[in-house]
């Protein structure tokens, strides 16, 4: 964790209105450079629009996002792609009828002093892409896959390519929306470990999970949800011993936390 | 002879028609505005060379150039729409072009004869070939002269990232643009490109029947285009060759016997079609079977090339 002031990623007062629908109300964050940053909540409290606001698949109602000081209000995803941010999905999206190989080849972004991008959109991928690209994969442990359509995967590897295609951008902050729903314990140690070489790699992870095994194990601090206000803020052990989380997650007689039941 | 050289003029024409939709399709966009921008190709290079006495090339370049003019413009719109919607808002394109040529009347003398469009009674002195010498055989040449560079621009195209781009906003646009993909500027530049290949084939067409009227660009025709690639499967730029020679050459012209029975055979044949091979006749895995046997490593190799 760096000093304060030396932010990777910086939400100030995000909100988003879905038909009178807080979804996300409020919201101000700061992730540290290099830091797993975990954020967590009952279903429906805003975790995947806090995402989707970040990587600019909608723009939020009121409120900014700042990334390594600089501000991203109002720019496409693809531009926030290029300033540094990229995203796996809850759901798996990877462009199927493609290979694996294809699929990261779309992501990589140049890295600097390539030269100009027409030559390697236009004609052949160079060494160096092919070096990189070989490298992502081996750390996704997809290697011997290079040529195999991604949806001819088994889940595992669908979840791990994601993962890759997300790290084939060099992005500065890493979002991983749900990245270990409906993955067995092994799975989850193994992602784990994933996550802990891109903290050691010096990418800012932020992950939304509900799997508290990996956001217990992984995460330096954690973000607690709920009707899209941040409820507490802090270190794992903290978060765990904190009441207000646990009235959030065990629900109250007052607090309306069946899924879905939002404040309108 | 003269039949069968007929017969491969309409095919490489209906190809390039084919293909500009093939285009179009990769992006997961299906435009039945083809047949405006092969309209807009027709008469802009028909004009050209009957009015303005343009040499057939540049003619057809400017038609060319004029098809993916209006293409861009098409493009920017229809990125607020995807599926059925575009489709009826493209058959409106289609249909706007149509009946602005229903309705252009532009009659000039030229070396002592009134040509040039007709409304109504169509444009009927499309001649460069025959008053500049070509036969049958030179014409045939000349459009597949075409339809080669056409389509091995596009097949260039499915080995570098900018192909593989394409498919990319045609499998899932959200994940496209969180990859980085500028997907305004892909659709933008494939309907571009769809509409420079369709105004191409239109001035081909134009000067290889002579004749064009605003009947020739029905909906039926933008019906067709966009049926090659997907009954030839977008696997293989080589499907919707496959396919214009099925649809063209087997069943138009090899059951001419049936008569107007043909139509309802051309319907079976995509209720057919979608039954049994969904994703078109050359689909992946044909595709990495056929390049198995020519002795590629790997059929989804694509892209490691070059």
């Amino acid at each position: 964790m760096g000093a304060t002031g030396d932010a990777m990623l910086e939400l100030e007062g995000l909100c988003k209105h879905f038909d009178g629908i807080r979804a996300v109300d409020g919201l101000s964050l700061k992730v540290e450079r290099g830091e797993v940053f975990g954020l967590i909540g009952p279903n429906g409290s805003g975790k995947s629009t806090t995402v989707n606001l970040i990587c600019g698949v909608f723009p939020a109602t009121r409120g900014s996002v700042t990334l390594g000081g600089r501000n991203l209000d109002g720019l496409p995803p693809h531009r926030r792609l290029n300033a540094g941010i990229s995203r796996t999905f809850q759901n798996i999206r990877l462009f199927g009828e493609l290979t694996v190989w294809q699929n990261l080849w779309i992501a990589r972004r140049d890295a600097p002093g390539e030269g100009p991008g027409f030559a390697r959109n236009w004609f052949g991928s160079s060494a160096r892409i092919r070096e990189d690209i070989d490298e992502t994969l081996e750390f996704a442990g997809l290697a011997g896959r290079a040529n195999d359509l991604a949806q001819n995967l088994a889940f595992g590897e669908q979840r791990r390519l994601e993962l890759a295609r997300a790290v084939s951008a060099r992005p500065r902050l890493i979002l991983l929306d749900e990245p270990a729903a409906g993955m067995n314990r092994e799975e989850v140690e193994d992602l784990r470990q994933r996550i802990l070489a891109l903290k050691r790699g010096g990418i800012t992870v932020l992950l939304v999970e509900h799997v508290m095994e990996l956001v217990m194990g992984v995460t330096d601090r954690i973000a607690v949800l709920n009707f899209g206000k941040r409820i507490a803020l802090g270190t794992p052990g903290e978060i765990q011993g904190n009441a207000a989380v646990r009235e959030a997650y065990l629900g109250t007689p007052d607090a309306g936390i069946a899924e879905g039941g939002r404040h309108a | 002879m003269a039949y069968y050289l007929g017969l491969l003029q309409t095919i490489g024409i209906h190809t390039l028609l084919g293909l500009s939709a093939y285009v179009l399709l990769l992006t997961g966009q299906l435009s039945l505005a083809q047949v405006g921008f092969f309209a807009i190709g027709a008469y802009i290079s028909g004009i050209l060379t009957v009015i303005f006495e343009y040499h057939i090339v540049p003619g057809l370049f400017v038609g060319a150039l004029a098809g993916g003019f209006f293409a861009f413009l098409v493009g920017f719109p229809a990125l607020r729409i995807k599926g059925l919607m575009l489709v009826v808002a493209t058959i409106a394109f289609s249909e706007i072009v149509r009946l602005f040529f229903f309705n252009l009347n532009w009659r000039v003398m030229v070396n002592g004869v009134e040509v040039g469009p007709d409304s109504t009674q169509g444009f009927r002195e499309i001649r460069f070939y025959a008053a500049n010498g070509w036969d049958a055989l030179d014409v045939v040449l000349f459009i597949w002269l075409f339809v080669t560079v056409v389509m091995a621009m596009l097949w260039w195209l499915d080995r570098v990232r900018a192909g593989a781009t394409l498919r990319a906003v045609g499998a899932d646009e959200l994940a496209a643009q969180s990859s980085g993909v500028n997907i305004v500027a892909v659709k933008v530049s494939a309907m571009t490109c769809g509409g420079v290949i369709a105004g191409l084939a239109g001035g081909l067409y134009a000067h290889s029947a002579t004749y064009v009227d605003h009947l020739t660009f029905s909906v039926l025709l933008a019906t067709f285009a966009v049926a090659y690639p997907i009954l030839g499967g977008l696997s293989s730029v080589f499907g919707t060759l496959i396919a214009v020679i099925f649809i063209q050459g087997i069943l138009i012209e090899g059951m001419r016997f049936l008569g107007d029975w043909r139509s309802m055979l051309f319907g079976l044949l995509i209720i057919v079609a979608m039954n049994f091979r969904p994703a078109g006749l050359l689909d992946g895995s044909v595709v990495a079977r056929i390049r198995r046997i020519l002795g590629r490593a790997n059929g989804s190799d694509r892209g490691r090339h070059a």
